[in-house]
């Protein structure tokens, strides 16, 4: 990327992406709803964060703003050394398609192209071409190779998130932000999908953000960042399942503690 | 059920209009025939009752033929003598010998004919009476050299009082000096677009009826308080049954009623182009209400699991169709009666300029044609999706995925079984065997077959859709594109068949067009041996004339072997109407068109001899030696010995007189000429002396062969251009398809294209996608639309070898250009669809909770 001078110091270097006082306003007046009350948070590079917190948290919107699918109203964002704020749609469409890996709930596939050609596709609109060495590995880690030349609709849930992931991952982009990739899945493939997530980072030294608001999905994470009305509240490192649930449980305190204190 | 038909209906208001507007636009042209004619058909009611208003009776003679065909009408004449039989008719105030007589074709300043665009050219007699009114400083033409002229004729010839004026009338061309114009009453410049050159009475006699002392008609004028029905009834007594009497209204009634069937063309035209919009617009409708029902199938299956019938399933979109179809006559017959008008409003300033518009008038009859086409339409396109709707299951509601697609088998057989139906009824009306019906049955025989192929289409996209999409593959929009194209088959396929129709009558109409223009070359080239060519288009019910004496000084010019003169009237030979043609130099058949004799001898023709086509003379039974009688325009019957009878040819047939017969025919000029030079001669000089010679024949030029063709054939780009305005119509509807299920497929795919927006393909690339489809579907209605046509063409051809299509031509050049248009149709037709997946809003797509 070199459209936007780099703006980060020394002392970002480690950190794949940051958000530094963002705030998200909807609407004005009456009708304004806070999103993200300034929000600062770093996310280091070869680790796996997820994000949780309850419904309206925010944590989908922070994940959208963090990935440049969405702007904020206030603060500054940052993948790598690309600051965010003030790109025109332009800028945002080759960041995301060159820095950023996309893995959704559902909806995650092209119907009319098969799985080879849903992984290569970021590429190919980039007009790249894959390394191969690279492809294969990542093909062989999700164990997709006997189902390259199947459409969407001849695989199951599981397998199509897993080509999801391979997608996200094939061009080796600074983020992979993953948006509750196991909700609809059963607890089966849930676990081969998040093994896979956990491994591309500990093996590949990938940088993963997960959305999530499965304590048991968040548990494969390095560090849990939880967030409440707008704002973060808390952050585990290196997550039990009851660790997980046990902060989500207190998070309505925590929130309250912390409105409390400033 | 009515509640939620409704807010069905509301919310899809975009893709409702644009089906729609295929009705609206048919229904446009229904609306708008029935008011043009209504209108024009009061305007030209009164024009005549005030050309009438002043005769009370109105004796006129009767012609000899009576056919109406070419001017048969105009040289009938009654003796002066009748004149006075009819003033001396008690109630009679006074009786007006008359000439008028369509004809009199007056040469411009620029030395050409000055046109009228069909109105009619009356050569007549000044008589001061009736409704015409001389100008400031004009008078009456008083010496035989001197006319006057309407106001409307000075105007389009540019003629002022004192000018000289040259004149075409049944004899070779006159000057005359100008010494008047005149008007008509309310400052008119002509009753309703004809022009008028009036002169003296002998020299109208002489020269517009070839009779001295004779007239065309009587103006009678009734006393004070007589009753013209009376009077009409005693002038009748007075005169005997060889003459025809009205009354002067009958007259205007009669004349009215006549131009009401003469304007019933541009009620064929206007129900043509609504019938184009119509059919197109069945396929438009019907894949719009396909598509709503696909996307509601979860919704239709609630309701029926709630409990609604199969019939409230069927009502409830036939009821939005009725809505739509309501709608659409609305707006179709508002636009209507603005086309009708707009068209009245042209017809009168330019085609018949001066004409008195009656006001606009709408006729119940176009409201309740309006209603009934809209309506029926819309309902009969909706039937299907309607029943299909009926059938979804309720547990569709359950079900988590839209419906695959359906096999094809069933659409594909059905398909074939109604092309083959089509394509037989076709060949039955092609073979001519159907008598009356056969127009039907071609015109039926086409539909259907466009039916059958439509219904085929699904198959036929798959595989060319697939190689067509590879030609845009190159690119990964595109390739998304080409995916998407192939999709959905049946949405595919309808949507090019709307274009595949238009494209087809047109490529039919080209293939035909173009073997009629390649078989007229090749007979010209290989069997007639012509070198120049004197002939002249015709552009009014008068055929083009030239100066006889040309004949005899071409016969002189240096380089020039043989002359023949041709010269054409109507004739009733043993009781048949027919054309017929005088010919000077019978040897010329021989010499020139290679016809040869198959009984009796056809090169020595005298007075009072005829010669026929063998096929002609078989189907008549006559044979070298029958004695028939023979009608002429002018004379008695006579009878007439057929001298012999020519072998079939590609190049010439029909009856042929000698010229020593001319005079039974309207006129001793003739039409044509053809000219064979004598070897080594060179045909540019002769031509340049012929042209001289023919420097007062304006009517006429002189060509070589090949031009002569090109003259002949230059009438079919005019029909071309007529068909391709009706192209453009259907395209027009086509392109209103493919926006449709464009913008549809970009709804749909809202999630996919937020997918792609979110890896990162740019808004122009999610745009060029969007393109790609749209120029895949229009490509393949283009290439459907020129097999089936070129199909449909090649069949015609075929069937009409006999009658001289001897070569079969495909218009390639055009078919090429039309597959271009096609293309750019496609990226019009994409714009709007692509301008809104370009602004899919990448969080709303992807958004679940």
């Amino acid at each position: 990327m070199t459209m936007t001078p780099a703006t980060t110091t020394a002392s970002t270097t480690g950190v794949a992406a940051r958000a530094a006082g963002v705030w998200k306003v909807y609407g004005s007046g009456e009708a304004q709803v806070v999103a993200l009350r300034s929000i600062s948070v770093e996310l280091r590079r070869g680790q796996f964060t997820a994000i949780m917190g309850p419904s309206g948290s925010g944590k989908s919107t922070l994940m959208h703003c963090l990935a440049g699918l969405d702007t904020v109203t206030r603060g500054e964002v940052f993948i790598g050394a690309t600051q965010l704020n003030g790109l025109s749609d332009a800028g945002l469409t080759r960041l995301r398609r060159d820095q950023v890996g996309f893995i959704f709930q559902q909806f995650n596939l092209l119907p009319t192209l098969s799985a080879e050609e849903n992984i290569l596709l970021p590429l190919s609109i980039a007009g790249r071409r894959p390394d191969r060495a690279w492809y294969d590995t990542v093909i062989d880690t999700v164990g997709l190779r006997d189902r390259l030349s199947h459409r969407p609709s001849q695989l199951s849930g599981g397998q199509q998130q897993r080509v999801a992931c391979a997608r996200a991952l094939v061009s080796r982009p600074e983020v992979v932000f993953a948006d509750e990739p196991t909700g609809n899945l059963d607890s089966r493939s849930g676990a081969e999908v998040l093994g896979f997530l956990r491994r591309s980072v500990r093996d590949f030294d990938q940088t993963i953000v997960m959305v999530t608001h499965d304590p048991n999905a968040a548990s494969y994470a390095d560090r849990v960042v939880f967030l409440a009305d707008g704002e973060v509240v808390t952050e585990l490192r290196e997550p039990t399942p009851d660790a997980v649930l046990e902060t989500m449980k207190r998070i309505d305190v925590l929130a309250a503690n912390r409105g409390g204190d400033a | 059920m009515l509640r939620a038909t409704f807010k069905s209906l509301m919310s899809r208001k975009l893709r409702l209009v644009l089906s729609g507007l295929a009705v609206v636009l048919g229904v446009m042209f229904v609306a708008g025939a029935f008011v043009l004619t209504d209108t024009l058909g009061r305007s030209f009611t009164s024009l005549f009752q005030t050309a009438y208003a002043h005769t009370d009776v109105q004796v006129a003679a009767k012609s000899k033929l009576g056919t109406g065909v070419g001017n048969d009408q105009g040289v009938a004449s009654l003796p002066a003598s009748l004149v006075d039989t009819i003033g001396r008719v008690p109630g009679v105030a006074s009786a007006t010998g008359q000439v008028q007589v369509d004809g009199a074709r007056v040469i411009g300043p620029d030395g050409k004919v000055v046109t009228t665009y069909g109105a009619p050219q009356f050569g007549m007699n000044w008589t001061g009476g009736g409704t015409a009114q001389l100008e400031p400083g004009s008078r009456a033409p008083a010496a035989d050299n001197e006319i006057v002229v309407n106001a409307g004729l000075a105007k389009a010839a540019d003629l002022k009082v004192g000018d000289q004026v040259g004149v075409l009338t049944l004899q070779p061309k006159k000057t005359f000096t100008l010494v008047g114009i005149f008007g008509f009453s309310g400052g008119r410049d002509s009753l309703g677009g004809e022009q008028s050159v009036a002169f003296t009475t002998p020299v109208a006699q002489q020269l517009m009826l070839g009779t001295p002392g004779a007239y065309s008609d009587v103006d009678v004028r009734a006393g004070p308080g007589v009753d013209d029905v009376a009077l009409r009834d005693r002038v009748q007594a007075a005169v005997g049954g060889d003459y025809q009497v009205e009354t002067g209204k009958q007259l205007a009634k009669d004349a009215s009623a006549g131009f009401q069937k003469a304007l019933s063309f541009f009620n064929y035209v206007l129900l043509g182009f609504a019938g184009v919009a119509l059919f197109v617009g069945i396929f438009l409708i019907l894949n719009t209400f396909s598509i709503i029902v696909a996307q509601r199938v979860r919704e239709l299956a609630l309701m029926r699991a709630l409990g609604a019938s199969r019939r409230q399933i069927i009502n409830s979109v036939m009821l939005e169709a009725l809505v739509i179809g309501f709608v659409a006559s609305v707006l179709g017959l508002g636009a209507g009666i603005g086309v009708g008008a707009l068209l009245a409003y042209v017809f009168a300033s330019v085609g018949a300029s001066g004409l008195h518009l009656a006001g606009i008038g709408v006729p119940a009859s176009a409201v309740i044609a309006s209603f009934a086409v809209g309506i029926l339409i819309t309902l009969v396109a909706a039937t299907l999706p309607a029943l299909r709707a009926s059938r979804v299951a309720p547990i569709a509601a359950l079900r988590e995925a839209a419906a695959t697609d359906r096999p094809l088998t069933r659409i594909t057989v059905t398909g074939g079984v109604v092309t083959a139906v089509g394509a037989g009824v076709l060949a039955f009306g092609l073979t001519g065997n159907g008598g009356d019906a056969t127009l039907w049955a071609i015109l039926g025989g086409v539909l259907v077959s466009f039916v059958g192929v439509a219904l085929l289409t699904p198959l036929i996209s798959r595989p060319v859709v697939s190689a067509l999409g590879r030609l845009f593959a190159w690119s990964v929009p595109g390739q998304l594109g080409r995916r998407n194209s192939a999709r959905n088959p049946r949405r595919t396929a309808i949507t090019a068949a709307a274009l595949m129709v238009g494209l087809a009558l047109i490529t039919g109409v080209n293939v035909v067009l173009s073997s009629a223009t390649a078989s007229i070359h090749q007979v010209a080239d290989t069997q007639v041996s012509v070198d120049l060519i004197i002939s002249g288009g015709q552009n009014s019910p008068i055929a083009p004339t030239f100066d006889r004496s040309v004949l005899d000084k071409v016969r002189s010019t240096p380089g020039v072997a043989q002359v023949a003169g041709f010269y054409g009237d109507q004739a009733r030979i043993d009781g048949k109407d027919t054309s017929i043609n005088a010919l000077d130099t019978p040897a010329a058949l021989h010499d020139m068109f290679g016809l040869t004799a198959d009984s009796g001898t056809i090169d020595a023709l005298g007075a009072g001899q005829l010669i026929l086509d063998r096929k002609q003379a078989d189907s008549l039974g006559v044979h070298v030696g029958s004695r028939v009688p023979v009608q002429l325009t002018r004379g008695g019957v006579r009878t007439f010995t057929i001298a012999g009878i020519y072998a079939n040819s590609d190049v010439y047939d029909g009856w042929v007189m000698s010229a020593a017969d001319l005079s039974g025919f309207r006129t001793a000029e003739p039409e044509q000429a053809m000219i064979k030079l004598a070897p080594g001669a060179d045909a540019t000089t002769v031509k340049t002396a012929v042209n001289d010679l023919l420097r007062d024949s304006p009517e006429v030029n002189v060509a070589d062969r090949t031009e002569f063709v090109d003259q002949q054939t230059s009438q079919f780009n005019s029909i071309l251009t007529m068909i391709q305005i009706l192209l453009a119509l259907a395209i027009l509807i086509a392109v209103l398809g493919i926006i449709n299920t464009l913008a549809l497929s970009v709804l749909e795919r809202t999630r996919e294209l937020g997918l792609l927006r979110a890896i990162g393909l740019r808004r122009a690339q999610a745009m060029r996608m969007v393109t790609v489809e749209a120029v895949v579907i229009s490509v393949f209605g283009a290439l459907l639309g020129l097999a089936v046509g070129s199909g449909l063409g090649a069949a015609v051809v075929r069937a009409l070898r006999d009658q001289g299509f001897t070569v079969m031509a495909f218009p390639w050049a055009r078919m090429g250009l039309y597959l271009v248009l096609a293309a750019i149709v496609g990226v019009v037709a994409a714009i709007l669809p692509a301008i809104r997946a370009a602004r899919v809003n990448v969080l709303a797509a992807i958004a679940y909770e």
